[in-house]
């Protein structure tokens, strides 16, 4: 029966309509929400949550999670202010970054797959652990010279559209995800390592260099998300990001990918993020304090993993009425 | 429908015409039955048959959409188990469900103990009464034992004891021998014939024919939810039944071929894992089905997992066609022609959420790429096409594997392996729980490999299937290889007393 496709479908459909929903409501309705001003800030600020997300999806689509993504950006961009701080080049600050951000993925994925550690826990250490390294190298400053054509970029619009200049590279990224997720042999392998990894085992499939690299790419994207943030906002302070991991897995989840692994789509994860994007901005427009947001944002997280669970067991249910139609209750 | 005999006595329970529909598919289409006390009779069919249906409408789980349930003659309508129970029907299943931390005494009287004054529970007499149950069922169990590490078997008497305990006459037994080693099945068939004499009425179901015409009396076939035929087993052959059961003549169910063995392609040297099994040393030749034989737990499946990758060895060495092997990698086993058809389908040799399509997928994930993308059409051909060369029965390849039966299931598993056209073959209990008709097309597909120059090494614990397919037969005693028989040595008696250790190579 392809109920659970039809199922999964339904969900990234439900929430690409939510999306658009939301989207409708708050153009018509909300003051300011609809200005090029404010939509730019939408999508810049949503940037980060994207740019996680979609190494997120690829990991929890396999089994596991990493909640210390925010602290590796938050670590990147507080190595990024200690070097300039020490007179070294942009560019030769940003790849030594990069270089830290696949140590840290590096570090995860080494503990998981050859200690075989749950990523839960292995991550949550290496959360406080790689915020902890941050706050010794920056310590409570805050370093915001950078050269003035990077914070451009990183704040600038494209031409005189309302969409970031960072939006294009994520384009590109995204595309790349995409692609990697659904159409390559990698991809399915992710699959049928979150459905089974015993079953995947069995097929030949290289279950732990999988998941090693996909620990490592998760890093290397969490620190460039890093060195966007502190360009972005133009401050690289030790604590930059924090609880930004909140924020990426509610996304995903709500995008529909199943937290024990094996199912979902790119497609659901993006729409995912850009709908607590806009609803975080909604609220914000609306003078919703940043505390009742980090609540809704946690109850959205609940209720993205209750949400097709419930569905699941009301079609079970459902089939289960059906199967026993003609008998009345035992 | 044939009586026991003329003067025999009434049946104490008999379904008659029933039928039975889950949406669209009809379960049971008028199905009859009489069951007589002091009578074991068989319910045979394949797979999808309707056996299940029809105990359960025997026990009060589903209900009949037409026709009657007759208890001592009598129409009857159960509206739940607990009727069935109080009407003296028990059902014992293939793998209890007890309390492990209660003991037996307790699982048996659970919410029904002999009290004494003020409700305590009289654990005496809940003793005596649990020692009574045992001594007529001749078997002895101490009641107070914790139920928690009693073998399968064990378990299963107890739950017979419980069924007795209520006073059952009538006790449906489904596939109770499916877990069991030679010596728990005779305990069991032992506790059954005392059963039997003392009047209950006994429902049986087995895959394993020889069991049937072991143990029962009479036999009742369903093929594709039809009553088919009820009657004595005296004057059948298992041919006979399997003809009921099939709807046509079988081909044999071992056609083995005789094929001239080629050169070695699997050579396994002097393979060690600490604690596991020790100095494992054989190879299998082109052409050639090689049996693994021996007892549970004798390291058979742990030597397959070795060659194949899927644990590491720490001494030793194997070769596939000339190549040695990398120590705990499958995926280079794989690439220098070595396949394994493992022995847990559903966790080991199946992603149980994906479709047809994408499990025979898995293995063409280096094959069905064109520029590092998967060639969809190429996966979709190849997983079609063997899906088909099986004759696997499914709706949509696209339907997920968890809605096959599992026979159809092990299909898969072996499309899955057949298609990447391997030179060696391993399979572990390649027809474990599948009905008889799909068992003799797996062995027949085996046997046209093997005449192909697949080398094939088949483990079983089904002696009549390694005796009926092996050229040569290993067999493993605790760890070690105790012996290699040729076929026309091979016999029950040789096979086993090297599984138990009674000779020596």
């Amino acid at each position: 029966m392809p109920e659970s496709l039809t199922r999964a479908v339904r969900w990234d459909t439900v929430v690409g309509a939510l999306l658009i929903v939301l989207l409708l409501f708050s153009f018509s309705f909300v003051d300011g929400f609809g200005n090029a001003l404010n939509l730019s800030f939408l999508i810049g600020n949503t940037l980060p949550i994207a740019l996680i997300a979609l190494p997120m999806t690829l990991l929890v689509v396999s089994g596991e999670i990493d909640l210390s993504v925010a602290s590796t950006a938050g670590l990147s961009g507080a190595v990024m202010g200690a070097l300039w701080n020490q007179g070294l080049t942009i560019e030769a600050i940003i790849p030594i970054c990069l270089l830290l951000g696949v140590v840290c993925g590096l570090v995860n994925g080494l503990l998981v797959t050859r200690l075989g550690l749950p990523s839960l826990a292995v991550t949550i250490g290496t959360m406080a652990a790689y915020r902890g390294i941050a706050q010794i190298v920056l310590g409570s400053d805050a370093v915001t010279d950078f050269p003035t054509q990077y914070l451009d970029f990183a704040a600038g619009r494209l031409g005189d559209t309302f969409l970031p200049q960072a939006f294009l590279p994520f384009v590109v990224l995204l595309a790349i995800a995409v692609v990697v997720l659904h159409a390559t042999p990698f991809g399915r392998s992710l699959f049928a390592i979150g459905a089974s990894e015993e079953a995947a085992r069995f097929a030949g499939i290289r279950v732990r260099r999988h998941k090693l690299i996909l620990f490592t790419v998760t890093g290397l994207m969490a620190s460039l998300t890093g060195i966007f943030w502190a360009l972005h906002y133009a401050s690289a302070r030790y604590d930059n990001a924090t609880g930004l991991e909140l924020s990426v897995i509610a996304a995903v989840l709500l995008g529909g990918i199943d937290f024990d692994g094996g199912k979902g789509t790119l497609g659901g994860a993006v729409a995912g993020v850009f709908l607590l994007g806009a609803a975080q901005n909604v609220m914000s427009l609306q003078d919703v304090s940043a505390q009742s947001q980090i609540v809704v944002t946690g109850v959205l997280l609940v209720v993205s993993v209750l949400g097709p669970r419930v569905a699941r067991q009301i079609s079970v249910a459902r089939a289960g009425r059906r199967a026993t139609a003609p008998t009345p209750t035992a | 429908m044939t009586h026991p005999s003329d003067a025999g006595p009434a049946p104490v329970l008999a379904l008659k015409d029933v039928t039975k529909s889950f949406g669209a598919v009809r379960a049971l289409r008028g199905v009859s039955l009489e069951l007589f006390p002091g009578e074991v009779h068989a319910l045979a069919g394949e797979n999808g048959a309707g056996k299940s249906t029809l105990i359960k409408t025997l026990a009060g789980v589903h209900r009949a959409d037409a026709g009657r349930v007759l208890l001592d003659g009598e129409p009857v309508v159960f509206h739940g188990p607990g009727d069935a129970r109080d009407a003296g029907i028990a059902v014992i299943y293939q793998e209890p469900t007890l309390f492990p931390d209660l003991s037996i005494a307790e699982n048996i009287f659970m919410g029904r103990q002999p009290r004494r004054a003020l409700g305590r529970i009289d654990h005496k007499a809940t003793h005596a009464a649990t020692a009574d149950l045992m001594r007529r069922l001749g078997v002895e169990l101490d009641p107070d034992r914790p139920a928690r590490g009693l073998s399968i078997a064990d378990q299963q008497i107890v739950e017979i004891a419980k069924a007795l305990s209520f006073d059952a006459r009538v006790l449906i037994m489904d596939e109770p021998t499916a877990a069991l080693t030679g010596s728990e099945v005779a305990r069991l068939f032992g506790v059954v014939r005392t059963l039997r004499e003392q009047g209950a009425a006994v429902l049986f179901i087995s895959h394993r024919l020889e069991e049937i015409f072991q143990i029962c009396q009479r036999v009742t076939t369903l093929r594709d939810g039809a009553w088919i035929a009820s009657e004595p087993l005296a004057d059948m052959t298992e041919d006979d039944l399997v003809r009921r059961m099939v709807g046509r003549d079988l081909d044999e169910l071992y056609p083995k071929q005789d094929v001239t063995p080629g050169e070695v392609a699997l050579s396994v040297r002097r393979l060690t894992r600490e604690g596991v099994f020790t100095d494992v040393s054989f190879e299998v030749r082109r052409g050639e089905i090689v049996g693994l034989a021996g007892l549970v737990g004798a390291g058979r499946t742990e030597v397959a997992r070795a060659v194949f990758g899927i644990d590491r060895w720490d001494a030793g060495e194997v070769e596939v066609q000339g190549r040695r092997l990398t120590n705990g990698a499958p995926s280079t086993a794989m690439a220098a022609g070595l396949a394994l058809v493992p022995e847990d389908r559903r966790a080991q040799g199946l992603v149980m959420d994906m479709s047809i399509e994408r499990n025979i997928g898995l293995t063409g994930l280096r094959t069905t790429v064109k520029a590092g993308l998967m060639d969809r059409g190429a996966e979709r051909s190849r997983s079609l096409d063997w899906a088909v060369k099986l004759q696997v029965k499914y709706a949509r390849i696209a339907d997920t594997v968890n809605t096959l039966s599992g026979g159809n299931q092990q299909k898969v598993v072996l499309a899955k392996w057949l298609a990447t056209g391997p030179k060696v073959l391993i399979v572990d209990e390649p027809t474990r729980g599948i009905d008889v008709g799909t068992k003799a097309e797996v062995h027949r597909l085996l046997s046209e490999l093997a005449a192909d120059g697949v080398a094939v090494l088949m483990i079983s614990s089904d002696l009549p299937e390694i005796l009926g397919m092996a050229d040569r037969v290993l067999v493993m005693h605790e760890g070690r290889l105790a012996a290699e028989i040729p076929r026309t040595e091979a016999t029950e008696e040789t096979v086993m007393a090297a599984a138990t250790g009674r000779a020596a190579a």
